[in-house]
């Protein structure tokens, strides 16, 4: 095929560009999300207390922890969807979010009767946590390798972590409705751990499926 | 120069997202002439694959261009997906090999294949010797060093820098008498 018939055929008919990676990656989320609620509320069921709990601050702390990473995940995945971007701000976010998580962790176990730090970091749950949120995440995560395989991520690795992010920090939101667990010292250990499987998980997964 | 360039293609680009079908027309064959120009200083002019590439990056910049913010620069996205597409071959034909870093700087360049010129040009560089055509064409308007187009003729960096000389110098002349005509 002659190049200047490729570009004729590719303009028969040109109609406006669609939408972004943003719009796509927000739907796939959504799409993803409810797969995930729906696993959760069927699967484990919502944590007992789960009205009176969403009025607290502990509570939002915890959602705000999880929400915010996936905050950095969808961040960093709409910016690795495009050649030649800067990933730095997702970055940044990502790591301050787990720096300050880590410091409540911190003064929490600083300011525990030395006989009760072992259960602020193992909970009840510690054995099932990061699985539970892995699991969670890959609805989403499913989803959102497959929006950017129709964007064009030239860092297929890194876009890939990225995915995971986003969708390790939805499915850790997800598992927070099921989940009572609210010690920083065990959200920052078994969710993070959670979260970083599927940063793992998507990083590998990019290197074969972000080819195009 | 190369801000002109940006400009014109960024123009281009926005016109096409738009549904503008002559502009994304414009766009998509004035950058096939940069990406050919672009693969075959790293692959070889001769090289089969590079019309391949062309296409291939053509196809992407045409199918994933709602991934072209409109407020960031045109150049260093469309280079960014042709060097991913001349990654992606390096990749395919031999793993594990080390890839050179190249930067959007110069990856558009001027008077490529500006089809008003392109005649003159051709009869302008026909009236050179075969060696000293050789040269203007791999120095002037392939873009390699003097040092890669002495190697390719087997001279030295010095032979080819005068060779150029003397090249450009007739051709100065030649292209004055086309212009007096």
């Amino acid at each position: 095929l002659k190049t200047d018939e490729l570009i004729e055929s590719l303009v028969h008919e040109l109609r406006p560009a669609g939408a972004g990676p943003q719009a796509w990656l927000a739907l796939g989320a959504a799409a993803g999300g409810a797969v995930a609620i729906a696993c959760v509320l069927t699967l484990l069921g919502p944590r007992q207390d789960l009205a009176d709990a969403a009025g607290g601050l502990v509570f939002w702390t915890k959602a705000g922890y999880t929400i915010l990473l996936g905050a950095a995940g969808y961040w960093l995945s709409e910016r690795l969807a495009r050649p030649a971007t800067s990933p730095r701000g997702g970055v940044l976010l990502a790591s301050a979010v787990f720096t300050a998580m880590l410091c409540l962790a911190v003064v929490q176990l600083a300011g525990a009767p030395p006989d009760m730090r072992m259960h602020l970091w193992l909970g009840h749950s510690w054995t099932f946590c990061s699985r539970a949120v892995l699991l969670l995440s890959l609805p989403v995560l499913a989803v959102t390798l497959a929006v950017l395989r129709r964007q064009a991520p030239t860092r297929p690795m890194w876009a890939g972590a990225a995915a995971g992010l986003f969708s390790g920090g939805v499915g850790a939101t997800v598992y927070g409705l099921s989940c009572p667990e609210s010690a920083a010292p065990f959200l920052v250990t078994w969710y993070t751990l959670g979260v970083l499987g599927s940063v793992v998980l998507g990083a590998l997964a990019g290197r074969f499926v972000l080819r195009w | 120069v190369a801000n002109d360039l940006e400009a014109e293609f960024r123009s281009l680009m926005t016109r096409g997202l738009a549904g503008d079908a002559a502009a994304q027309r414009g766009l998509l064959s004035a950058l096939a002439a940069q990406l050919r120009l672009y693969f075959s200083r790293r692959l070889g002019p001769e090289a089969p694959e590079v019309e391949d590439l062309v296409q291939e990056t053509l196809i992407a910049v045409h199918g994933r261009r709602a991934t072209y913010d409109r407020r960031q620069p045109f150049t260093p996205w469309a280079h960014g997906i042709a060097r991913y597409k001349l990654i992606d071959h390096w990749r395919r034909r031999a793993p594990g090999r080390d890839v050179p870093i190249d930067d959007h700087a110069d990856f558009l360049t001027a008077d490529v294949g500006d089809p008003t010129v392109r005649p003159d040009l051709d009869r302008a560089l026909a009236g050179l010797s075969g060696r000293q055509r050789e040269l203007v064409e791999d120095v002037k308007l392939e873009g390699l060093t003097l040092a890669e187009a002495g190697r390719r003729h087997g001279i030295s960096e010095g032979a080819a820098k005068v060779g150029l000389h003397r090249a450009m110098k007739a051709l100065t002349e030649r292209m004055r008498g086309l212009e007096d005509r």
